[in-house]
C-alpha cells in the first residue's frame, strides 16, 4: 500500500473515532451537571438566577474538550499537513 | 470552502497583508463605533428615549449587574473591558447572517488575541485593585509548591479560552458550508440558527469567564463605600 493510501485512509480513520470517542465524556459530564442544577433550582428556586449563570459557566468548561476533539478533526480531514505532503510530493 | 479567513488575502503593500479576518475585524469595528457614536450623540434623560438609547442602556445596565453578581465588586473599573468583549464577540456572530460576512472570531488569529487581551487584563486589574505585593503573593497559595501549577493553570485558562471561541464558531461556518453542498436550503438555515445561538451563548461564556478570571485575581470583598475607586 502507497504511502498516499495510508495516510488518507488513517486520516479519516482516526478522524472518525476521534469525534466519536471525544464527545462521549463531556455529553455524560453535562448531563451530571444540568441534572444538578435541576434539583438545586428545585430546592431554592429564588437562586434560580444564579444557579443558571454558573450552570452556563460550568457547560462551557466541559464542553472544552469536546471542541479540542472536533478541532482535531477538523484538522485531520481538512488541513493535514501529512496529507498536503505526500499530494505535494506525488504531485511533483 | 473557506475553513480560514486567514488565508484569503485581500489586499497587499509590501510585507502588510489584509487578510479577510482583518478586513471583517475592522468593518465590525467601523459598525460598532459609528453606531455608538450615532446614539449617544444626543443622549436624554426624560421619560421618553430613543428606542437605540434605550437598548444600549439595557446592555450596559444588564452588564453592570452581571459583574456586580458575579465580583462582588463595583463594575466600574471593568465594565468597558469586559463590556467590549461581550458586545464584540455577540456582533461578529449576530453578523454572521449577512451573506458574504465570515466572522473574524471563526480565525484562531482573533481568538487568540481576545483571550491574551484577557490574559494580560487579569494581572493588571490584580495589581490595581491589591498591589504588587499582595498579588503575586497569590501564585504561592496555598504553599510554594504549587507555584508551578498555578503559573500552568494560567496559561490552560488562557489557551482553553482561545480554542473554545475557535472552536464553536468555526464549527458554526464550516457545518453550514458542508451542508449547503448535499443538502440545500433547509438543514443549512437549521444549522445556521443554532451556529447564531452558540454564538451568542459563547460571547456571553467569553464575558463571564473573562470576568471571573478577573474577580479571582480581586480582593475578596469590595472596598467599602466613601473610597475612591475612580
Amino acid at each position: 500500500m502507497d504511502n498516499i493510501s495510508l495516510i488518507g485512509m488513517v486520516s479519516i480513520i482516526t478522524a472518525g473515532l476521534t469525534i466519536s470517542i471525544g464527545s462521549i465524556g463531556p455529553a455524560l459530564g453535562e448531563a451530571r451537571a444540568v441534572a444538578q442544577a435541576l434539583a438545586s433550582i428545585a430546592q431554592q428556586p429564588d437562586e434560580a438566577g444564579t444557579i443558571s449563570r454558573t450552570l452556563f459557566v460550568g457547560l462551557a468548561m466541559i464542553e472544552s474538550t469536546a471542541i479540542y476533539c472536533f478541532v482535531v478533526t477538523m484538522i485531520l480531514i481538512f488541513a493535514n499537513p501529512f496529507w498536503d505532503h505526500v499530494i505535494a510530493q506525488a504531485g511533483r | 470552502m473557506n475553513l480560514a479567513p486567514d488565508s484569503l488575502v485581500l489586499w497587499q503593500w509590501g510585507g502588510f497583508k489584509v487578510n479577510l479576518t482583518l478586513a471583517m475585524t475592522w468593518a465590525v469595528m467601523a459598525l460598532l463605533s459609528i453606531g455608538a457614536w450615532l446614539i449617544t450623540r444626543r443622549l436624554g434623560d426624560g421619560p421618553q428615549l430613543s428606542r437605540w438609547q434605550n437598548l444600549l442602556e439595557v446592555l450596559v445596565h444588564g452588564m453592570g449587574e452581571q459583574i456586580r453578581e458575579l465580583s462582588r465588586h463595583e463594575p466600574g473599573p471593568y465594565l468597558p473591558f469586559v463590556g467590549t468583549l461581550f458586545i464584540f464577540v455577540a456582533s461578529c456572530s449576530l453578523l454572521s447572517v449577512l451573506p458574504g460576512f465570515v466572522p473574524p472570531t471563526a480565525s484562531l488569529s482573533t481568538a487568540t488575541a481576545l483571550a491574551l487581551c484577557v490574559f494580560v487584563a487579569v494581572p493588571l486589574f490584580g495589581i490595581a485593585d491589591q498591589g504588587l505585593g499582595a498579588y503575586l503573593r497569590r501564585y504561592l497559595r496555598p504553599n510554594l509548591l504549587m507555584l508551578p501549577f498555578n503559573i500552568i493553570g494560567e496559561l490552560s485558562r488562557t489557551i482553553s479560552l482561545a480554542v473554545r471561541l475557535y472552536g464553536n464558531m468555526m464549527s458554526g461556518t464550516v457545518i453550514v458550508a458542508i451542508l449547503l453542498g448535499f443538502m440545500p436550503f433547509f438543514v443549512p438555515v437549521l444549522m445556521r440558527l443554532l451556529g447564531l445561538l452558540t454564538g451568542m451563548i459563547q460571547a456571553y461564556i467569553f464575558a463571564v469567564l473573562a470576568m471571573v478570571y478577573i474577580a479571582s485575581a480581586l480582593s475578596a470583598h469590595a472596598p467599602a463605600p466613601g473610597r475612591d475607586s475612580g
